[in-house]
C-alpha cells in the first residue's frame, strides 16, 4: 500500500513528517482505526465458532447415544426415541445440487441477454425484476408453491415426465405423482436462488474489459464465439462464485421446502417422492419437542446441517480455484 | 391523547411488575390450538376489567416449558402434562384447568362422493397405517354400503409439525384400535409420531391445503380449518356405534359422557376421545389453562384465578362461534368450585 500511496502524497510539496508517519500507519488514530478492523474481522469467526460449539454441545446427548448410526439410519420415531438423519442429509443435498442445475443455465441465460443482446431500455426493468425475486419472502414462495406450483406439477409437468417421455420406468421418475416431492422442492429452489445467480454472473460478465470482446470480434469472430471463447471464459470463476452463493441459500432455505417436499423420513431414489431437509425437520419439531433427546436430535441435525454447508462449499470453493487457475495458465 | 393512552399503558406495565396491589397486566403462553379463542377471551376479559393478558402461542411443547420456569403466569397446552413434567416444575404442584373443547375431522378429497363418508377409528387406523391403501378396498365399501367408492389410491396427509391436533388424532386411533398401539408395533400417540404412510404438511392450513387440492387425499384438521376451507367430513362411528358429525353440540356431548366417569378427585388431565353417549363425537378433547396450585405471586395468581372464573361464565357463551364447543354447564360449575384449590395466602 505505501508504495503507491507515497508518490501520491509527493506533489503536495514539503510533506511535514507526521503525515508520513500517519501513512505509514503509527499514529493514533491509525492505530484505533486497525484495532478495530481487526477486532471486526475476528469477531465473525468468534461467533461462528461459538454457534458451533453450542451446537454441538446441545446435540451431545444424541451424538452421544446414536453415534455414527445417526448419520446413517432412517427412522425417526419420537415415541420410541429412535432418531436417524440418513433421508434428511439426502434431501437437503440432493434437493440443492438439483436446484443448482435448474437454475444456474436459466441465470447464465438471463445475465447473458442482460449483458451481451439485451436493448439499452430492456436492461433495467428486467435485472430489477429478477432481483426482486430474491426480495419476495420465503413463506410467500411457499404459499405459491402449494397453489400454483404444486396443481401444475402434478397435472402437467409429472405425467408428461413419467409418461410422454417415458421417463417412468427410470427410478428417477417412478412412483405416484402428488405434487408434494423432492422435485417441487427443487424447483422452488431454483427459483429462490436464480436472482443470487443471475445477478453476480451479470456483474462479472459486465466488468470483462471491452478490449476482450473487440479482439474476439476483430479476429472475425460470430457473436455466439466471442461470448463462449471470449467474454465466458473470462468471467468464468466470477460466475462460479455465485453459484457457490446460491448453493450456500438453497442448503438452509427453510420454510418454502417444508411447505413442498413433503417431510417424509424416507430416502427414495424417484423424484415424485417426498423427501425431508435437515432445515425443515427442525422447523417442524422444536417447538412441539419437550424430551431432550428429540430436541437434542434436533441439535444434533443442526450440526449435521453445520458440517454439511461446510463441505459441499468447501468442494465448491475447490473447484472454483481450480478452475480459475486453469483459465490462468 | 393517544399519547396519553400509551403512558398510561406503560405505567400499567410498571404497576404490574411492582409487588402488591392488583396487577394489570398477565402473561401467559403455550397452545396455539385454543388461540383464537383465547384471544377473544383476554380482549372481552381486558374491556370488562381493565387487566390485560398478553399470550403468546408458541406451541404447548414451549407453554409447558416457560410455565415450568416460572417465567409465564400460566401455561396452555392441548395434551395433559407427564407425571414426569409435573414433578420438574419450579413452583411445585400443578393444576389442570380444562378451558374448552376442541375436535378434530377427518377430511377427504374425493369429487365423486357427495353423501358424507362414514367411518369407524379401526377403519381409520387401516388407513393411516397403510393397510387399507385403494378407496374401493372392501372394508371401506362395508361402511358405506350406499356409496359406491372410487376405484382410486389413498394418499394420507398427516402433521408434519408436532401438535396438539396430533396428540388428539392418534389418542383416538390408539384408543381405537389395537395395531395402533406402540405393544402392536403401530406409531402410538404423541404430537408427533412416526407415520408409516403419507406426506407431511406444516399446520393445519398444509394438510388442509394439500387435502383441498389433491383427488384421492385424507387427512386430519381442526374443525374450524374444515369449515373455512370447505372440505369434505367423514362421519365417525362412536362408542354408542353411531355415526357423528363433529359440531359444537356433539363435541360437548362427548365431555358429558366422559363426566360420569371422572372421579370426584380427578386431576382433569383425562382424554375423552371414544367418549360414551349415543351423540358424543369421538374425536374430541379438552385443552387446559395450567396454573400452580401455590402462585409464586399472590397477587397475580389471584388474577388469574379471577379470570379463570369470569372464563367458565361469561367465557363459554362466546367458543361456539368461533367452532369450539363450551363446556358442559355441569363441568363448568364443577370447575368454578374448584378454583377454591388455588392457594392465595401462603405465598408473600
Amino acid at each position: 500500500m505505501t508504495p503507491d500511496a507515497a508518490p501520491l502524497a509527493e506533489p503536495a510539496g514539503e510533506t511535514p513528517p507526521a503525515s508520513v508517519s500517519a501513512l505509514q500507519g503509527t499514529s493514533i488514530g491509525d492505530r484505533i482505526y486497525r484495532a478495530l478492523t481487526v477486532a471486526f474481522a475476528v469477531f465473525i469467526p468468534i461467533l461462528l465458532a461459538l454457534i458451533a460449539f453450542e451446537v454441538v454441545a446441545a446435540a451431545w446427548p444424541a451424538l452421544q447415544r446414536f453415534g455414527f448410526g445417526f448419520l446413517t439410519t432412517s427412522s425417526w420415531d419420537p415415541q420410541r426415541e429412535l432418531f436417524g438423519a440418513a433421508p434428511m442429509i439426502y434431501g437437503t443435498v440432493v434437493s440443492s445440487v438439483l436446484a443448482l442445475l435448474l437454475a444456474t443455465p436459466l441465470a447464465l441465460g438471463v445475465a447473458l441477454f442482460l449483458t451481451e443482446f439485451s436493448p439499452r431500455w430492456l436492461r433495467q426493468p428486467v435485472s430489477f425484476l429478477v432481483d426482486l425475486l430474491a426480495a419476495i419472502p420465503s413463506v410467500v414462495y411457499g404459499l405459491w408453491g402449494i397453489f400454483v406450483l404444486l396443481p401444475i406439477l402434478r397435472e402437467s409437468v409429472m405425467p408428461f415426465l413419467a409418461n410422454t417421455l417415458g421417463l417412468g420406468n427410470t427410478p428417477f421418475f417412478a412412483g405416484p405423482a402428488y405434487g408434494n416431492s423432492m422435485l417441487a422442492a427443487s424447483v422452488i429452489l431454483a427459483i429462490m436462488i436464480l436472482p443470487y445467480i443471475s445477478a453476480v454472473s451479470r456483474e462479472v460478465l459486465m466488468a470483462v474489459p471491452r478490449s476482450q470482446r473487440e479482439a474476439a470480434l476483430a479476429m472475425g469472430a460470430t457473436k455466439w464465439e466471442m461470448i463462449r471463447d471470449a467474454v465466458v471464459p473470462y468471467a468464468r470463476s466470477g460466475i462460479l462464485g455465485g453459484v457457490i452463493l446460491g448453493l450456500g441459500r438453497a442448503l438452509g432455505e427453510t420454510m418454502a421446502v417444508t411447505m413442498l417436499i413433503g417431510n417424509r423420513h424416507e430416502i427414495s431414489a424417484s423424484l415424485f417422492a417426498p423427501g425431508y431437509t435437515l432445515a425443515s425437520v427442525i422447523a417442524n419439531e422444536f417447538a412441539e419437542a419437550t424430551n431432550e433427546i428429540h430436541t437434542s436430535a434436533l441439535m444434533a441435525c443442526g450440526a449435521v446441517l453445520l458440517v454439511v454447508t461446510l463441505v459441499v462449499n468447501s468442494i465448491a470453493r475447490w473447484l472454483v480455484w481450480s478452475v480459475a487457475r486453469e483459465s490462468t495458465r | 391523547m393517544r399519547q396519553h393512552a400509551l403512558s398510561l399503558m406503560f405505567l400499567g406495565v410498571t404497576v404490574a411488575s411492582c409487588d402488591g396491589g392488583r396487577p394489570s397486566v398477565l402473561n401467559g403462553a403455550g397452545a396455539t390450538f385454543p388461540y383464537p379463542i383465547y384471544s377473544k377471551w383476554f380482549l372481552d376479559y381486558a374491556d370488562a376489567t381493565g387487566v390485560r393478558i398478553n399470550y403468546q402461542s408458541i406451541g404447548s411443547g414451549g407453554g409447558i416449558k416457560q410455565f415450568s420456569d416460572g417465567v409465564v403466569d400460566f401455561g396452555a397446552t392441548d395434551g395433559p402434562m407427564s407425571d414426569e413434567e409435573m414433578a420438574r416444575t419450579k413452583y411445585g404442584e400443578v393444576l389442570h384447568f380444562p378451558t374448552v373443547l376442541g375436535a378434530d375431522v377427518v377430511v377427504y378429497n374425493l369429487p365423486s362422493i357427495d353423501t358424507p363418508l362414514r367411518l369407524t377409528g379401526q377403519a381409520l387406523a387401516e388407513i393411516f397405517l397403510g393397510r387399507i391403501r385403494r378407496w374401493n378396498d372392501p372394508r371401506l365399501a362395508a361402511l358405506n354400503p350406499a356409496l359406491s367408492m372410487p376405484d382410486e389410491d389413498i394418499l394420507v396427509v398427516h402433521r408434519s409439525d408436532g401438535s396438539g391436533t396430533t396428540y388428539i388424532f392418534t389418542d383416538y386411533l390408539n384408543t381405537a384400535s389395537s395395531a395402533w398401539t406402540i405393544a402392536a408395533g403401530g406409531p402410538g400417540r404423541g404430537k408427533e409420531v412416526a407415520w408409516p404412510v403419507g406426506i407431511g404438511g406444516k399446520g393445519n392450513e398444509g394438510v388442509s391445503g394439500q387435502v383441498k387440492q389433491t383427488p384421492g387425499s385424507i387427512g386430519y384438521v381442526e374443525l374450524a380449518y374444515a369449515k373455512q376451507n370447505n372440505l369434505q367430513v367423514a362421519h365417525i362411528r362412536n362408542a354408542a356405534g353411531e355415526y357423528v358429525e363433529a359440531a359444537a353440540a356433539s363435541i360437548t356431548a362427548a365431555a358429558e359422557g366422559a363426566i360420569d366417569a371422572m372421579g370426584a378427585d380427578t386431576d382433569y388431565r383425562i382424554s375423552i376421545v371414544n367418549a360414551p353417549g349415543a351423540s358424543s363425537y369421538p374425536i374430541a378433547s379438552f385443552t387446559w389453562i395450567l396454573v400452580y396450585r401455590t402462585p409464586p405471586d399472590a397477587a397475580r395468581g389471584r388474577v388469574v384465578q379471577d379470570f379463570l372464573r369470569w372464563m367458565y361464565s361469561t367465557g363459554q357463551q362466546s367458543a361456539a362461534a368461533l367452532d369450539y364447543a363450551p363446556l358442559p354447564p355441569a363441568l363448568a360449575q364443577r370447575l368454578t368450585d374448584r378454583l377454591a384449590q388455588i392457594q392465595l395466602t401462603g405465598s408473600q
